[in-house]
């Protein structure tokens, strides 16, 4: 609090405050901007609503190749393991110039050419690769003796996975997913560099234009509001799922 | 007539392990048969070769008088004929007591959710559990985990039940209700394949005692005989080593 403070006070007795509260603190710009940077935000949601249910089916998917056993996934695992290599190892914003802009000059009939579907098919890309490791994780950490008691009972074994891996392995990696869905709702703004007005692009052509940075202020506003909320929920459905299973805090409420 | 289980030779190895040596072993109806013997000594592996957890490198396994270890045979209706019970109970902590019980008869069997339920119900409050079903198992007591267990291994009314040292994790004190459940599916007649560190239920429950010994079965026999007039040296001296343990339950792990 102290540290709060103070910092407040040393932010506005600033000798450039004054200049700052008008250019990104202006109502005025505030109000003048915010239908376009709201509606840009609207294809933001839009957008990381549908790339999440992408990326969480496609990362489910990519993760139960590359921890099944069976030989004759073999090649798909191999190809499954490049795939989390190469897009894991790009950088998000290369992603998407990339498919941005390399789809639509192969000039194919029948690919998308639109930079909203081709942005976000490479976010989807790169985020299914985050979201596959973290599934591979949390099934690797169920321990095999689950594995055992669901074959014991004459399960197959894919039943065995639907049934008993995958619904425990879900629920251990709900906290990193949620990181890589936070992320990847803020990523969505490099979509922009396609063209599309999404929150930031829109924010920012006000800016330049206006010379007045309060819509960037704006649309981060805008993005805390679905990001802290989400958060909050998802703490409390895991609370609720530890109380109702009778489980604890690993160190104990104190 | 045949035997419920048959054992012809099995031999098993992880790697250059060698597990199992050879086991001959015939279960008959209503039989109860205990595998006793060291840590280490295959009981484990048996158990889990017999429910095809395991795949057998050599000899044949019947059920019913009917090979199940041909190669290429499907494992999964074999499995749904017999029930296993683990030490370690190997409930699924993300359902209820009673969604444990019935998932196998409604997932594998196919059994409609509402009269697997009520089965599994009645299966509970035959163990004692019954004001439990919609309790989560991680609230319940080993001992009461156990039991739930067996009661997801009976559901599905299995030719033979196979125990894996279903008390050895348990608090002393929770052994016993364990025990007494075992007693009365003995009582009525289920075919059982018990590992055990309880002596004196071995003694009291099986109508048959095998001791393993680095995957052998180095002697058997009706307990009594076992028991009071071993005739190998390796049995006199687990039987003398164990009897003397205070704790039985902590020799093997």
């Amino acid at each position: 609090m102290l540290v709060l403070g103070g910092l407040a006070i040393l932010i506005l007795t600033s000798p450039g405050w004054p200049a700052v509260k008008s250019t990104f603190f202006s109502a005025e710009a505030f109000k003048s901007s915010f239908p376009s940077v709201l509606s840009g935000f609207w294809l933001d949601v839009q957008m990381f609503m549908v790339i999440e249910v992408i990326v969480l089916v496609l990362g489910l998917l990519i993760a139960l190749i590359r921890t099944v056993q069976l030989a004759a996934l073999f090649p798909v695992r191999m190809l499954a393991v490049v795939y989390v290599d190469v897009m894991r190892g790009v950088p998000t914003i290369l992603l998407v110039y990339l498919v941005g802009f390399g789809v639509p000059a192969l000039q194919l009939s029948g690919l998308p050419t639109s930079p909203v579907v081709l942005g976000g098919a490479a976010l989807a890309m790169a985020y299914s690769a985050y979201v596959s490791e973290v599934f591979r994780a949390g099934i690797q950490s169920v321990h095999p003796s689950q594995g055992a008691a669901g074959l014991a009972l004459g399960l197959t074994r894919t039943q065995t996975l639907r049934f008993v891996i995958i619904p425990q392995a879900v629920r251990r990696v709900v906290p990193p997913l949620l990181n890589d869905f936070i992320a990847l709702q803020k990523d969505v703004a490099l979509v922009s560099i396609l063209g599309p007005e999404e929150a930031f692009r829109a924010a920012q052509i006000y800016s330049a234009s206006q010379f007045n940075y309060t819509p960037l202020l704006a649309a981060a506003a805008l993005y805390l509001c679905v990001t802290i909320p989400l958060t909050r929920i998802v703490d409390r459905m895991q609370a609720r799922d530890i109380r109702q299973r009778g489980g604890a805090m690993a160190l104990g409420p104190r | 007539m045949n035997a419920v289980l048959e054992l012809r030779g099995v031999t098993k190895a992880y790697g250059s392990h060698q597990v199992l040596r050879g086991i001959d072993l015939e279960v008959g109806e209503h039989q109860a048969v205990a595998l006793i013997g060291a840590s280490g000594s295959g009981k484990s592996t048996l158990l889990r070769c017999i429910d095809l957890l395991e795949e057998i490198d050599d000899g044949d396994i019947l059920l019913d008088g009917v090979p199940v270890t041909v190669p290429g045979m499907d494992p999964v209706p074999v499995r749904r004929r017999l029930g296993l019970v683990f030490q370690a109970f190997n409930l699924f902590p993300h359902l209820s007591v009673i969604d444990n019980v019935v998932i196998g008869v409604v997932r594998a069997q196919g059994t409609p959710r509402r009269e697997a339920r009520q089965a599994g119900v009645e299966m509970l409050a035959r163990f004692g559990l019954a004001d439990r079903a919609e309790e989560y198992p991680d609230r319940l007591s080993g001992g009461q985990q156990q039991r739930v267990a067996i009661a997801r291994a009976l559901i599905a009314r299995p030719r033979a039940l196979l125990l894996d040292e279903v008390t050895s994790a348990l608090d002393p004190e929770l052994v016993g209700e364990v025990l007494e459940v075992i007693r009365g599916l003995k009582a009525d007649g289920m075919t059982m394949v018990i590992a055990t560190h309880e002596m004196g239920f071995a003694r009291e429950v099986a109508d048959q005692v095998c001791f393993l010994q680095d995957g052998t079965i180095v002697e058997r026999g009706p307990p009594a005989s076992i028991f009071t007039a071993p005739a190998r040296p390796e049995t006199r001296r687990f039987l003398a080593r164990i009897l003397h343990e205070p704790d039985p339950s902590s020799v093997d792990a």
